[in-house]
C-alpha cells in the first residue's frame, strides 16, 4: 500500500528569518548548506563551496528578477538551485543555493559554471541549473532551468528539445560580458518562464 | 527500467535477456549492461526512456497553482501548464546526510532567544516516510511559526500583536536513521491577513523539507486538530479534499509529557519510487 503525499503549501511571506542564511547563495564558499549558522549545534562542520571540492570550476554570477503576471518585480520569493560541480558530477560540495529576492525581485547566485550531466539514455544534457521558485502566492514550487545563451551544446540538449521553440528563450541566461549571466524568472503572461513537471 | 517497444517473440526473449545480462539503467541514466548481440535482431524498435526513479507530484493531493480564493495566485500563477520532462541525475540526486551540518533528533523552539518564550507548550513529532512507508533518514527538516499571539518575528508582519522577545520561532532538525524528528515550541496564534474580508490564518507551523533528491522538495503548512479556521482558509482548502487531512497534526496523548507540554503528530510523505512500470 502506497502512503499519500503529503500537500504543499505555500511558503508564505515570512520566511526570510528561519529560510536564508548567510553565504547561502554563494556556492563558491563553505556554507551550513541551508542550515542558519546561529541554528547549527557547535561541532556540526559547513559543507565545503564547489571551488574547493572540484577543480577547473569557472566561477560565475548568476543574476535576475522575479516578476510577475503583471511585470511587477516580486519582493518576497524563494529562489532555489541545485547544480552539477564543473565536471558534471553531484558528489561532494553544496551543489545547493538558496537566494530570497530583494525588493526589486532580484536574484544572485554566485557558483560554478555546471559541466555536462547525462541525460535520457546515452545523451549528454548542455550545461544548466535546475531551479526552485516559492514564495507568497505560490501553493506549490515552481521548476525551471537555467541554461547558458553562450553554450556551443544547447541544441544536443534533450530537454531544451522538449520545449516549444519559441519559448526555449526563457530559460536561456545571457552572458553579460563580465563572467555574470542574467535571466529574469516571469511568473506569468508575456514571455512567461517554462516551468517543468518533474 | 526503461520503457521498451518489442515484437511479441522479442518479449520472452528480453525477460531471458534480462536474467541473463541484467539490463539495468545506472543511475546516471546509461544502461548499465548492453544487449547482447542476438537478441537484437527480435527487437522491433527500443526507444529508452529515462526512468523516473520518483513517483510525479500527485495533482490529487496538491494545490493546484491558481485558486481564486486566495487573491496572490492570481499574478503569480503561470498560464502554461508545467512541461513534463524526464527525471535526469539533476531531478534525482541531492543530499542524503544532512547530520555532517545540523544536530539530528529534536530541537527547542522555546528557549532559542534566550529566556522561556509565552505560551502553550508544545510537542511536535513524527516520521518522514515516502509513499512506500520508508522512513527517510538523515534529512534536513526546517520549520518556522508565529509566536503565541499570531505575530511573525519579522519586519513585515506589522499586525499589532505583541512581539514575544524570547521567541524567534525557526528551527530546524534532521531526521533520525527511522525518519523521527521532534521539536518543542509553543502553539502559535491565529493571525488575521488581508486576502478577503475577516480573514484568518488557522493557527500554523511552516514545514521545509528536502528529502534525497531535488525532486522531493516540500514545502508546506502543519495545522492543529478541532481548529475552525481550517475550514475557512483559502490556503489549507486550496488541497484537494481528499488529502486535506493530511496537513492536520493529530493531538496525542501518548505523546503529551505530563505536567509540561501537549504532544502533536504529524507526520509527512515525500514523493516515494516511481511505481513499477507495467509492459504495454
Amino acid at each position: 500500500m502506497r502512503l499519500g503525499q503529503t500537500p504543499w503549501q505555500t511558503v508564505g511571506p515570512f520566511f526570510h528569518y528561519a529560510l536564508p542564511h548567510p553565504g547561502g547563495a554563494d556556492l563558491t564558499a563553505p556554507s551550513e548548506a541551508g542550515a542558519r549558522p546561529d541554528l547549527v549545534a557547535p561541532g556540526h562542520a559547513p559543507l565545503p563551496g564547489l571551488s574547493a571540492a572540484t577543480a577547473g570550476g569557472e566561477a560565475i554570477v548568476v543574476q535576475g528578477r522575479v516578476v510577475d503576471g503583471a511585470g511587477a518585480p516580486v519582493p518576497d520569493a524563494l529562489v532555489e538551485i541545485w547544480q552539477a560541480d564543473a565536471q558534471g558530477g553531484f558528489a561532494g560540495g553544496r551543489h545547493f543555493g538558496r537566494c530570497a529576492t530583494g525588493d526589486d525581485g532580484s536574484y544572485l547566485f554566485r557558483t560554478i559554471r555546471p559541466g555536462r550531466t547525462p541525460g535520457p539514455g546515452n545523451s549528454l544534457q548542455a550545461p544548466h541549473i535546475a531551479v526552485g521558485v516559492m514564495g507568497r502566492g505560490l501553493l506549490r514550487r515552481l521548476v525551471t532551468r537555467i541554461y547558458f545563451a553562450d553554450d556551443p551544446s544547447l541544441d544536443e540538449d534533450p530537454i531544451l528539445a522538449l520545449v516549444p521553440p519559441e519559448r526555449r528563450g526563457t530559460l536561456l541566461a545571457a552572458a553579460d560580458g563580465a563572467g555574470g549571466y542574467r535571466l529574469d524568472l516571469v511568473l506569468q503572461g508575456p514571455g512567461e518562464t517554462v516551468f517543468f513537471d518533474i | 527500467m526503461g520503457l521498451l517497444t518489442l515484437g511479441k517473440a522479442g518479449l520472452g526473449a528480453f525477460r531471458q535477456a534480462l536474467s541473463a545480462a541484467e539490463l539495468r539503467v545506472g543511475p546516471d541514466g546509461r544502461p548499465a549492461a548492453r544487449l547482447p548481440c542476438p537478441l537484437a535482431s527480435h527487437i522491433l524498435s527500443i526507444r529508452m526512456i529515462e526512468p523516473d526513479l520518483f513517483a510525479r507530484e500527485d495533482d490529487a493531493a496538491h494545490p493546484a497553482s491558481l485558486s481564486e480564493a486566495y487573491r496572490s495566485t492570481a499574478l503569480r500563477s503561470p498560464g502554461h501548464r508545467p512541461i513534463r520532462i524526464p527525471q535526469t541525475l539533476t531531478e534525482t540526486s541531492g543530499f542524503t546526510d544532512w547530520s555532517q551540518a545540523c544536530a539530528v533528533g529534536s530541537a527547542d523552539l522555546t528557549r532559542t532567544a534566550g529566556g522561556e518564550a509565552i505560551g502553550q507548550r508544545i510537542l511536535v513529532a513524527g516520521r518522514v516516510l515516502d509513499e512506500a512507508g520508508r522512513p527517510v533518514p538523515r534529512t534536513l527538516v526546517e520549520v518556522w511559526q508565529a509566536n503565541a499571539a499570531g505575530r511573525y518575528a519579522h519586519a513585515r508582519d506589522q499586525w499589532d500583536a505583541p512581539l514575544d522577545p524570547n521567541f524567534t520561532g525557526a528551527g530546524q532538525v534532521v531526521t533520525d536513521d527511522d525518519g523521527r524528528y521532534a521539536f518543542e515550541s509553543i502553539r502559535p496564534g491565529a493571525y488575521p491577513w488581508g486576502n478577503h474580508e475577516n480573514a484568518w490564518r488557522p493557527a500554523h507551523i511552516h514545514f521545509s523539507l528536502f528529502g534525497p533528491a531535488f525532486a522531493t522538495r516540500l514545502v508546506t503548512q502543519m495545522y492543529f486538530e478541532g481548529d475552525p479556521l481550517i475550514a475557512l482558509d483559502p490556503i489549507a482548502q486550496s488541497v484537494p479534499a481528499a488529502a486535506r487531512d493530511r496537513l492536520v497534526a493529530r493531538f496525542d496523548l501518548g505523546l503529551t509529557r505530563p505536567s509540561y507540554a501537549l504532544g502533536y503528530v504529524f507526520d509527512i510523505v515525500l514523493r516515494g519510487p516511481a511505481a513499477t512500470p507495467t509492459e504495454a
